[in-house]
């Protein structure tokens, strides 16, 4: 049921913990930003991950992976979150894999999804324009010329977009909007008419502007159905949400454990400051949203694991909860540190950047409020 | 086991009459007593079979007029009556909190003397502990108890005491050792409402009346053997009895928000939809919106917390949280409500508003008591901060 774990999945935990810390803690992150690491994302890591199963953990056994389920990804998703681990999980396993799962042919699967598990191919979903998360705001263009189609727009905000082997653009093929007439394809990253401008972001994390000059796609290159793709997409969005708010939930968590640890030793006056009581109730009330967002990710991993139809509703739910909980533990860590809170000395900085980026990847709180009301009809 | 559910089972089928397998309204519940009110024919004889089988106390021992069930046993027989809709045949302070105090701490006379009368329905109780200068600071109480030969004379007022002004006894907490420090100088007496020198006034709220009383002890003359544990030892009785009450709390309340309509169906009624069906007023869509999320992951989180109980792993530091987080919760929810009704959401009684919207009023103004009653949030949150934080003192 998602809410008390199995022996095997504590033991999932635990090795994803362990790895975590041993292979990709805060420091590596700040390796990667000070030393404008090309890649942006921990290669070595990413190897053992795949080596150790972990990469293709929820991907079926035909196709190389483990056959585990989304609570068990959560658990490593909730672990990488602890450490910012700065791998591309969401991009190749959540999103991207997602995608070749629910609408690939066993062609396109077996060809993608192997070298996924292998940690050798990096997917990354091609989806928002503009500048803000919009599902169905899609106006990169599929035109059809003799059997086949030209692509041609541009694409804001693509997770993992520069290291990238092959994208899943989201374009119009028919109709003028909405979400109607959009289609799925397989783009190589080194296509031509393919331009890919790597973003240098406040949380030190990958994204890309991509551009789309007259990119030639074929029948082979569609996944799912032409005109159909919001099928797929709507699933793979709400995955991509649940999966983001499980990587929050341990981020927050993390960053909520260093702040009480703080409160502890720090003194002044002569006493540790979270001996004054202001501080602990805030501290108290803090408590009260992590706990809150721990239950909600919970049962929407288990929604997905039982095919439940409230998918959306709990994914829109997870990932307004777990944002807004982040930014208010993020922000209430730093006032809380004190000065050395706003120094970069400190890793506690990380965790405010990185809840600013998680907030709009792939919509904000208000965004998923107002599809949770749509949702439920008002 | 299966044996036992078929037997429940036939047995509920046969004794429960048909319209006591309803809901009840708060104004229908059954709470005994020497004077006992029953809503109808019907309900006196539920309560009576109940208490007759000892189903009214399940798990207390045959010879204090419980069934002797074991805790399985008991889960059962709660899961029947729940399949058959059967309503709870009693409600009794005495049977939620008293009732395991007494087995935890009475010697055996006293739980002859007072648990069957309990468990059968005849003795309705009230609590006795705070008082107008001991709210969250309890074990500051001064309700005086001197001794006399083999009597307590005690003097003092209690607040708060429901239901007092129906109530045949009160258990309450008194100072017998007004030297000692101040913990150690509690005692945990039981006293009959009949005795001279005492008087009820009930307490009216912002929200009209209540079943709260002010109760006043003029030298009360309260036999030493009505004394539960030892003299001085009450306050250990107290919290755990407090313990029991939080447990009670979720019983007071059956099934009441379940059957509330959601805050977008009200809303709907009162602020219209625009062109798109989204309620014409964006900003009370988003505040009904964080509600309902809100409501979500409460229940989740509750959910969560039995779950890790039934498993044998905890509870954990979230049920510490579940006090605090549902009332006010609840405040904003009642608050929701009357906003959303605009100016039929302030009216106080008589024409012009509808049941339903005088009580939406009611409810707001009572609620603003949940987070203060059983453990203010203030407690709440010192609580968190040093059970499950460790922050220091």
């Amino acid at each position: 049921m998602g809410f008390v774990l199995t022996e095997e999945q504590e033991a999932i935990r635990r090795a994803a913990r362990d790895l975590m810390r041993e292979r990709a803690p805060v420091t590596e992150l700040r390796r990667l930003r000070d030393s404008k690491d090309a890649d942006g994302y921990l290669k070595t890591a990413w190897r053992e991950m795949a080596g150790l199963g972990m990469v293709g953990m929820a991907i079926p056994e035909r196709y190389g992976g483990a056959g585990l389920g989304w609570t068990e990804l959560g658990l490593l998703l909730e672990e990488s979150g602890r450490t910012l681990a700065a791998t591309p999980l969401m991009s190749t396993v959540v999103l991207g894999a997602s995608a070749v799962l629910l609408g690939g042919t066993e062609t396109q699967r077996r060809e993608l999804l192997m070298g996924v598990c292998e940690g050798r191919t990096l997917l990354a979903l091609a989806h928002d324009e503009g500048t803000r998360h919009a599902p169905y705001g899609i106006t990169t263009r599929a035109e059809p010329s003799a059997g086949r189609w030209r692509l041609h727009g541009d694409k804001s905000f693509v997770l993992d977009g520069h290291v990238a082997d092959t994208l899943i653009v989201v374009a119009r093929s028919s109709g003028e909007r909405g979400r109607e007439g959009l289609t799925l394809f397989l783009v190589p990253a080194r296509a031509p008419g393919v331009t890919i401008t790597r973003l240098s972001l406040v949380d030190s994390r990958n994204a890309a502007r991509v551009r789309l000059a007259g990119v030639e796609v074929t029948e082979a290159d569609v996944l799912g159905s032409v005109g159909k793709g919001a099928d797929i997409l709507d699933r793979v969005l709400d995955r991509g949400s649940i999966a983001l708010s499980a990587e929050t939930l341990g981020s927050l968590q993390e960053a909520f454990e260093r702040t009480v640890e703080y409160l502890k030793v720090r003194k002044q006056f002569g006493v540790p400051i979270g001996s004054f009581q202001a501080l602990k109730h805030r501290a108290a009330h803090l408590y009260c949203e992590v706990e809150l967002s721990r239950s909600i990710v919970a049962d929407a991993l288990a929604a997905l694991d039982e095919e439940r139809a409230e998918v959306p509703m709990l994914a829109s739910v997870a990932k307004a909860r777990t944002s807004d909980a982040f930014l208010a533990i993020a922000n209430e860590a730093i006032q809380l540190h004190g000065g050395i809170g706003v120094t970069d000395e400190l890793d506690i900085g990380f965790f405010l950047k990185r809840a600013r980026v998680a907030e709009q990847t792939l919509g904000s709180a208000s965004h998923h409020r107002d599809r949770f009301a749509r949702l439920r009809g008002y | 086991m299966q044996a036992f559910r078929d037997e429940v089972r036939a047995w509920l089928e046969s004794a429960c009459p048909v319209s006591m397998r309803t809901p009840a309204k708060e104004s229908d519940d059954v709470w005994g007593g020497r004077r006992p009110w029953f809503p109808s024919e019907d309900a006196r004889l539920w309560m009576q079979r109940a208490a007759e089988r000892g189903f009214t106390a399940p798990t207390w021992p045959r010879a204090y007029g419980g069934a002797g069930l074991s805790r399985d046993e008991a889960r059962v027989l709660a899961e029947e009556m729940k399949r058959l809709g059967c309503r709870t045949p009693l409600k009794s302070f005495g049977i939620w909190m008293l009732g395991p105090v007494l087995l935890e701490y009475g010697s055996e006379a006293q739980k002859l003397q007072f648990l069957p009368g309990i468990a059968r329905g005849e003795t309705r109780w009230c609590q006795g502990y705070s008082e107008p200068g001991a709210g969250s600071d309890l074990a500051s109480l001064a309700t005086r108890a001197a001794r006399d030969g083999d009597h307590y004379v005690v003097s003092g007022q209690k607040i708060w005491t429901s239901h007092a002004d129906k109530a045949d006894w009160m258990f309450c907490l008194v100072r017998t050792g007004p030297e000692q420090p101040k913990h150690e100088g509690i005692s945990f007496v039981l006293i009959d409402m009949q005795r001279p020198g005492i008087s009820v006034r009930p307490i009216e709220l912002i929200s009209g009346s209540s079943p709260f009383c002010e109760t006043f002890l003029d030298e009360v003359r309260v036999p030493v053997a009505h004394r539960i544990g030892p003299e001085g030892g009450g306050w250990t009785i107290a919290k755990k009895l407090l313990e029991h009450e939080r447990a009670a709390i979720s019983q007071l309340r059956d099934s009441a928000s379940s059957e509330e309509e959601p805050l977008e169906t009200l809303a709907r009624r009162y602020l219209g939809v625009d062109a798109d069906g989204a309620l014409a007023d964006a900003a009370l869509r988003d505040r009904i919106t964080q509600a309902n999320m809100d409501f979500l992951c409460n229940q989740l989180t509750l959910r969560r917390s039995a779950a890790a109980a039934a498993a044998g792993r905890g509870p954990g530091g979230e049920a510490l949280m579940l006090k605090l987080y549902a009332t006010e919760l609840n405040k904003r929810r009642r608050e929701l409500k009357v906003v959303i009704e605009g100016f039929q959401g302030l009216g106080w009684e008589g024409d012009g508003f509808s049941e339903l919207e005088l009580r939406h009023t009611r409810e707001w103004l009572r609620s603003r008591a949940n987070s203060i009653e059983g453990g203010s949030s203030e407690i709440q949150l010192n609580i968190i901060a040093k059970r499950v934080l460790g922050l220091p003192d």
